[in-house]
């Protein structure tokens, strides 16, 4: 019972409380880059979930296993941008060649992925946090399911925002920077929800 | 300092770095995607700008389009003649013929043309069209309103000083967009290296066509008499350049009355023209007059 309410209360913190985007400032370039339609921002949020899951259960494995046991732990930045990169890469081509269809949906974000924050530092918040492997696994799908949320309501709020009558000085993005800032200041109503 | 610890981490992350090298080049091996060796040759022979003017995304966009057919064989217009002969050498096609083409508009009327009415409804050629038959007298001429110049993805077309549509060669990608816009199917592909043009699509009979624009082809034929090379000949009403045959020697710009092929003849190189073609006829009256006394002699 007691991992299950941790587990359902490190859900809640990565989805809502500690938001990567919101709260963490985390993979804020994609953030930006890719929430002009809500189309794109699904696809993007989507593929970051997908790799912050796998990464997260990787780089356990590369620390705990690999890093942990050399004492090496200083290393870990390094050794993750490594292992980041790699399984990228990796999951790209298993991708092209097991499912073509996902493949073409994802498109150009998977590679993106391989610089974006917020992969990075899920895997770090890991270690720090001193995750077992099921709850560095669940971290790391929940923080990309907070980052799919923001994503979303970020890219829908967007796409009605060209509609919208404010100065010319503002267009583009230092409304989206506006947005954005409102919308943290609103996740942080969400500070101090606890379960249980 | 501990020197064993340095040693330990380049070690251990030079090999987890090799560890990953060696399954990425095994999984590139195992999950290799079979692809068209061809899509890379022909994307060799393009460009390599990414520029979109082929109207696919980048380069490889490109290559994929010409493969699946998409595309014609010289969809590049950057790479050249040379390289879309090479892709075409690739694909098993013939090597398109030769040199690049551009549009060019086949009105030279505009503020030439006599006005029928004003017209003073939405801003397009089609809609122009549709009431009474547009604002021109002239039934062929350019209407002006640049529905060619909206279709035009370059900046190619423009509405020139005089009110007809004008092209920039050395913009057009030869995407033919305009041709679909106009209304009035002026515009045609032209080899860009041919200057001289017939800038009218008029095909009524003399009197008429005269009537409606002071540019306009009245199909008078001098043109096709002077042409030395079998270029230019009159047809339904209209001089038609072949642009196998032409070599741009501009005669028939000298001789057209109605300023109807460009470029444009000045009135100085028309009365120049006239001038030496007076005395060539008087040398050969002469010698004909010369002959004959001589044989009567």
């Amino acid at each position: 019972m007691d991992t299950i309410t941790n587990l359902l209360s490190i859900t809640l913190g990565a989805i809502l409380v500690n938001n990567f985007i919101f709260s963490q400032f985390l993979g804020c370039c994609p953030f930006l880059g890719v929430s002009k339609k809500v189309d794109t921002a699904v696809g993007m949020g989507i593929a970051v979930t997908f790799v912050m899951g796998l990464a997260s259960a990787v780089c356990y494995v590369v620390d705990e296993f690999v890093l942990g046991r050399f004492g090496l732990d200083y290393m870990q930045t390094v050794a993750f941008i490594l292992v980041i990169a790699a399984l990228v890469q990796f999951i790209e081509m298993f991708l092209q060649k097991a499912m073509p269809s996902l493949y073409t949906a994802l498109g150009i974000y998977l590679p993106l992925i391989t610089t974006n924050c917020a992969v990075l530092g899920v895997v770090l918040l890991n270690v720090q946090n001193s995750y077992n492997f099921i709850e560095s696994v669940v971290y790391g799908i929940t923080g990309g399911l907070g980052f799919l949320l923001a994503i979303v309501l970020f890219a829908s709020i967007r796409e009605r925002l060209v509609f919208a009558d404010y100065p010319k000085a503002f267009e583009g993005f230092p409304i989206a920077l506006v947005t954005a800032g409102l919308m943290a200041l609103a996740f942080m109503g969400f500070s101090g929800l606890k379960v249980w | 300092m501990d020197i064993g610890n340095v040693i330990a981490a380049v070690v251990v992350l030079g090999v987890l770095g090799a560890v990953f090298g060696l399954v990425l080049a095994v999984a590139s091996k195992v999950f290799e995607v079979k692809k068209d060796p061809r899509e890379e040759e022909i994307l060799s022979h393009l460009a390599g700008a990414n520029c979109g003017g082929c109207g696919f995304p980048g380069c490889s966009g490109c290559a994929a389009a010409i493969l699946a057919g998409e595309a014609p064989v010289n969809a590049c217009a950057p790479a050249g003649a040379e390289n879309a002969a090479a892709i075409a050498k690739i694909m098993g096609q013939e090597a398109p013929s030769g040199e690049r083409k551009v549009a060019f508009v086949r009105c030279n009327g505009g503020t030439n043309a006599v006005k029928r009415y004003e017209y003073v409804g939405v801003k397009d050629c089609l809609s122009a069209t549709k009431v009474a038959g547009g604002p021109l007298e002239c039934q062929f001429g350019c209407l002006g309103f640049g529905s060619c110049v909206a279709a035009c993805q370059f900046g190619a077309m423009s509405i020139g000083p005089n009110g007809a549509a004008v092209v920039d060669p050395d913009k057009c990608t030869d995407c033919m967009a305009c041709a679909k816009a106009c209304p009035r199917h002026l515009i045609t592909e032209v080899p860009v290296s041919k200057k001289v043009h017939v800038a009218c699509a008029n095909q009524d009979k003399g009197k008429a066509a005269m009537s409606v624009c002071t540019h306009s082809c009245i199909g008078c034929g001098l043109c096709q008499k002077e042409c030395k090379k079998d270029a230019i000949h009159v047809v339904n009403g209209v001089a038609v350049i072949d642009y196998d045959k032409c070599v741009g020697c501009k005669l028939c710009t000298k001789v057209c009355p109605r300023d109807a092929i460009l470029p444009i003849a000045t009135a100085e190189e028309k009365e120049k023209y006239k001038a030496i073609k007076k005395a060539q006829a008087e040398k050969a009256a002469a010698a004909k007059a010369a002959e004959t006394a001589g044989a009567a002699q």
